[in-house]
């Protein structure tokens, strides 16, 4: 079950300003009821995105048509809360490939990576400056090239190297899945099962 | 050098290391859900493959399901139908399942350690982040997402990046009125939401110590919500003594042999931690939250801190809250007891131990949920069902409940709901609901005064 293959990606930017975004307001628990992985993206920011009547809320910008692209920028601890990779899989399914932070929360991580999905940390500083080029133009692009590690953003060429382990990048980049890579060790773990018993 | 406690136990799991990437983890329990094993149990069969180990998997639906009339059919179709499909991948897997109305059935993190399915020196996952509840044992658990579920029941592995390390000491006896609950929830509004993330906590100290298992357990539980992966305590006589002689624990000649190994789990004197902090219990007092993270806390009678920037703004808009005001006194809508958290027989116990004789406040609904059958039947046994009728509160059935409403019991948009649980994320037990996190105690205060209350003025501490 290979994953999509991760590319230079050279895209504007959907902000989001606040710290602390948990999983529990990128896919509401209520909406993890589905035994397939299917519409979750339909329920991304459902709570932000709408509201009681089902309305979209104009203020927030995924409703916000001035605001584009496939990358999310997000204040620190991205991801926080619950496990549910649910959330990865409604922010690819929307159309994301990469999501920029300061600070991503663990398990969001590593369900991103499992999906394709490139968590990209980035410095304070450079986060605060990405916000203020988005805001003053929000058809501001920024490019991040996984085989480099690097991210640019192309209004002010400011650059910044992010890291990823290697074996994670390659998987990224030649779409493997970590079950391919345990399903073909499975000799070592059979041994190591038989050494405990 | 030596090894810290976490070492030990997660170094004996290696099967392989990559260079550059993360470790092969092998995994002795895969406890399971009905909410994120469905995809995982998908991806096996489009891969054609069967899980490796199903004798080392038990599953138990308890997120979605209804908490009264459990013997009727699930009224919400989706539901329904996520727990009628725990149940055929189960039996298709030969995986062993606590299904509605077993007497083994309950929380997942409730009924693992009941059972005696968690043990010291273990790894356990399962796809929930509270998993770290069973670091309590002296176990390496934690949290995973359902490609890691997928893999465990590919492999019996996961590969994971070996986190750091942090040791939380804390000394000291706890104040009156001042609980396992409040321990954790002083620890995370000091660290914040993100504080612990990248580590792994060790929680060591006398107050730790001093904790009977279930209160270990409320600490371990929350080790997620300062951004930990998963938090333990190394295993003692209290330890020892809870597991001995439950279902699944080894009995006759393997529970000697087992001891032996359990008592070498200690961080050795000379091994180092990537971070050391250190607290004194004297200084917690009953805590609430008042924002939309578990870090956003504070003691009862203190007033909110006042901070300039946009996230704490939005939080206390939410909230309906301001800045430097007490929350003391403010009416409360609901109260809920229950959840991995503080579901367990300890917690019920504390919610009714000054309920005797006084009712429920008119204002404030209350939903009372036991984690498991185990605990609901204990629960009777000592009259605790009674001790709450009689205060005018019915007790639920077993399951997730209201900590994050997949079933009915949601707490109504802007009202304001004292819980037990875990998380006072916006919308968290309802939309437009609004949470403010407490120690069972806490929460019997406001049960019976209908307002935030201090707990050691109330029941005279």
């Amino acid at each position: 079950m290979a994953i999509d293959k991760f590319q230079t990606i050279q895209s504007a930017c959907v902000p989001l300003a606040i710290e602390n975004v948990d999983t529990d307001q990128i896919i509401p628990a209520r909406f993890l009821k589905a035994t397939e992985r299917k519409y979750f993206d339909k329920n991304l920011f459902r709570d932000w995105r709408y509201d009681n009547n089902n309305q979209p809320i104009a203020t927030f910008p995924l409703n916000n048509a001035k605001y584009n692209g496939s990358i999310i920028v997000s204040g620190k601890n991205f991801g926080s809360g619950s496990s549910r990779e649910h959330a990865a899989w409604a922010i690819y399914d929307y159309g994301f490939r990469v999501v920029i932070s300061s600070f991503f929360a663990d398990i969001f991580k590593g369900n991103a990576l499992n999906n394709g999905l490139l968590p990209v940390q980035v410095t304070p500083e450079f986060l605060e400056n990405l916000f203020a080029e988005i805001e003053n133009d929000p058809k501001t692009e920024v490019e991040v090239n996984l085989a480099k590690q690097t991210i640019i953003l192309k209004t002010t060429g400011a650059q910044e190297s992010f890291e990823i382990n290697s074996y994670k990048k390659e998987c990224l980049q030649k779409g493997f899945d970590d079950i391919d890579y345990l399903l073909s060790i499975k000799n070592k773990i059979e041994s190591y099962e038989s050494t405990r018993i | 050098m030596g090894k810290t406690l976490f070492d030990k136990v997660w170094d004996a799991h290696v099967v392989d290391s990559i260079k550059g990437g993360p470790d092969v983890l092998y995994i002795d329990k895969h406890l399971i859900h009905e909410v994120t094993s469905p995809v995982a149990f998908l991806g096996l069969d489009n891969r054609g493959i069967k899980v490796l180990r199903p004798e080392n998997t038990v599953a138990t639906p308890d997120h979605n399901i209804p908490t009264m009339n459990q013997d009727k059919p699930i009224q919400d179709e989706l539901s329904r139908m996520q727990v009628d499909k725990l149940s055929e991948n189960t039996k298709k897997h030969g995986i062993t399942l606590y299904g509605l109305n077993h007497q083994y059935h309950g929380v997942v993190h409730v009924i693992g350690p009941e059972l005696g399915i968690s043990q010291p020196g273990m790894t356990i996952v399962c796809g929930d982040s509270h998993t770290a509840t069973h670091g309590a044992f002296g176990s390496v658990a934690f949290g995973i997402g359902t490609s890691e579920v997928e893999m465990v029941f590919a492999s019996q592995c996961i590969m994971q990046p070996k986190p750091k390390k942090m040791r939380i000491t804390v000394n000291g006896q706890l104040g009156k009125g001042v609980t396992a609950k409040d321990l954790i929830l002083y620890i995370i509004s000091k660290l914040t939401a993100s504080g612990g993330t990248g580590y792994f906590i060790e929680y060591a100290g006398n107050t730790f110590t001093n904790l009977s298992m279930e209160g270990r357990m409320t600490v371990c539980n929350m080790s997620i919500e300062c951004g930990a992966r998963g938090g333990l305590i190394a295993p003692d006589k209290t330890t020892f003594d809870y597991v001995k002689g439950r279902k699944f624990t080894p009995k006759g000649e393997e529970w000697g042999k087992k001891l032996t190994e359990w008592e070498k789990l200690y961080t050795d004197k000379d091994a180092v931690f990537d971070k050391e902090l250190a607290f004194d219990a004297a200084d917690i007092e009953p805590m609430i939250t008042y924002g939309t993270n578990p870090g956003m806390g504070m003691g009862v009678t203190q007033s909110i801190e006042v901070h300039n920037n946009a996230t704490y703004k939005k939080a206390l808009d939410y909230m309906q809250f301001k800045a430097g005001e007490q929350i003391l006194g403010t009416p409360v809508d609901y109260v809920f007891v229950g959840s991995c958290t503080n579901g367990r027989i300890e917690d019920l116990r504390e919610f009714t131990s000054f309920l005797k004789g006084k009712k429920k406040a008119d204002n404030t609904t209350v939903w009372i949920v036991p984690g498991s059958k185990q605990v609901e039947k204990q629960a009777i046994e000592e009259g605790i069902d009674k001790v709450l009728a009689e205060s005018g509160i019915i007790m639920r059935q077993p399951g997730c409940s209201a900590c994050l409403a997949m079933n009915d019991d949601k707490v109504p948009a802007g009202k304001l709901a004292v819980a037990t649980s875990n998380r006072n994320f916006e919308g968290r037990q309802g939309p437009g609901s609004r949470t403010i996190l407490s120690s069972p105690l806490t929460a019997a205060a406001a049960a019976i005064t209908g307002k935030i209350s201090d707990p050691r003025e109330e029941f005279k501490l």
